[in-house]
């Protein structure tokens, strides 16, 4: 057998998206507190699990590469657009920090009884909007900072196993400073602080938020 | 548990949540060949809205246009992932007794707290077209593949939500 199967129909649909919004929900990622707690430095739970997440992932389809069982032309690539993956990014991390949710958390934050996180789907719905009605003057955006080369390991001319293994030391390092940077700061984020809207800081600054929120 | 949504159960450790999440990920690209997503889904669904409400104009626009030429544009695998999210999310909620109905928003409640929800949607709905994808599409499942868009995408993403962040908590 040889992956991926290409199965992309409704079975395989359901059984990825009820994964993921299962896994993304017990992280604490349909909590909008919880997610902007980690651009306060906070609460680095988004930076340790999607580090370790992208680690995990890219070190399973190198294994199974490896074995023979993934055929690598047939997994799809995010094309190397720099210049609209940045200006895109940016849009999406200031939306974050404005809004409490990107894209796919705020799908999970609806599903945990938010109405904010319905407020921003329709957000996203009159962003797209705002898109496709001046698409003849932001298209070229999407095309912004081509290059050639499509991976890490072809764009710093390294191995595969030494990208892997500086990733993974790289996540190492997340958790351990960010879990020091907690510390100090009085995070992370329990259930309870997330839920009720408190936020977990020293700073003053912080605590009036935390009393307004 | 028959006190199950009175008792509030904690939220994963992150490295367990990481590591799950690596393999839910692992796992749909085995299966289908490529990674998770979630604006696919508002896209086909905002071409979806525009074709019942003004097919003239969808059928006018570059952008949108050709997603409802074939027709209904919301039968996809996107939709199906989407959906699978929403159910998901909900079980994990509910069992969690972490299911609530609250309107607060990141910054607070009230029609602030919903204009911010709305200006971010609209900037992440907004970003999400120029870069061809979101957080997940992106940054999450880019990542998993190496893709060096992927790495300048969430070093925007963090730089600019680090940024907006310092200025919101100044300005309050």
């Amino acid at each position: 057998m040889t992956f991926p199967l290409n199965e992309t129909g409704i079975t395989s649909g359901l059984l990825s998206g009820f994964l993921f919004g299962y896994v993304l929900e017990n992280a604490g990622f349909g909590n909008p507190n919880k997610l902007t707690a980690q651009f306060r430095f906070t609460d680095w739970s988004v930076f340790k699990v999607m580090f370790s997440a992208i680690v995990v992932a890219a070190i399973g389809m190198y294994l199974l590469r490896l074995a023979g069982l993934a055929d690598e032309g047939n997994f799809f690539i995010n094309p190397p657009v720099l210049g609209a993956a940045a200006i895109g990014g940016g849009l999406i991390g200031a939306g974050f920090a404005l809004g409490g949710y990107c894209p796919g958390t705020s799908v999970v934050g609806l599903s945990s009884g938010r109405i904010d996180a319905l407020v921003f789907l329709v957000g996203l719905l009159v962003g797209t909007w705002l898109f496709a009605g001046t698409y003849a003057s932001v298209e070229s955006l999407t095309t912004l900072g081509t290059i050639e080369a499509e991976t890490l390991p072809q764009l710093i001319g390294a191995p595969e196993w030494l990208v892997l293994a500086g990733l993974g030391i790289a996540a190492v390092a997340v958790f351990i400073i960010g879990t020091r940077i907690e510390r100090r700061l009085n995070g992370p984020l329990t259930v309870e602080q997330a839920t009720d809207g408190r936020q977990a800081s020293t700073s003053p600054q912080d605590q009036l938020q935390g009393d307004i929120a | 548990m028959l006190s199950g949504t009175t008792t509030i159960r904690q939220f994963w450790p992150p490295w367990l949540a990481g590591l799950a999440l690596g393999l839910v990920l692992l796992l749909t690209f085995l299966m289908t060949g490529h990674g998770l997503g979630a604006t696919g889904f508002t896209t086909r669904f905002a071409a979806w809205i525009g074709e019942e409400v003004a097919p003239t104009v969808m059928a006018a626009n570059d952008y949108l246009g050709p997603l409802v030429e074939g027709g209904n544009p919301l039968p996809s695998w996107i939709t199906w992932e989407v959906l699978g999210v929403a159910l998901g999310a909900l079980a994990a909620a509910y069992s969690a007794g972490r299911w609530r109905l609250q309107v607060a928003g990141a910054q607070g409640s009230g029609l602030r707290g919903m204009l911010f929800a709305l200006i971010g949607g609209i900037a992440a709905g907004f970003g999400a077209r120029v870069a061809a994808g979101c957080t997940s599409g992106v940054g999450l499942s880019g990542g998993a593949g190496l893709s060096i868009a992927a790495f300048v995408f969430l070093a925007a993403f963090f730089v600019a939500g680090i940024a907006v962040s310092r200025f919101l908590r100044r300005r309050s």
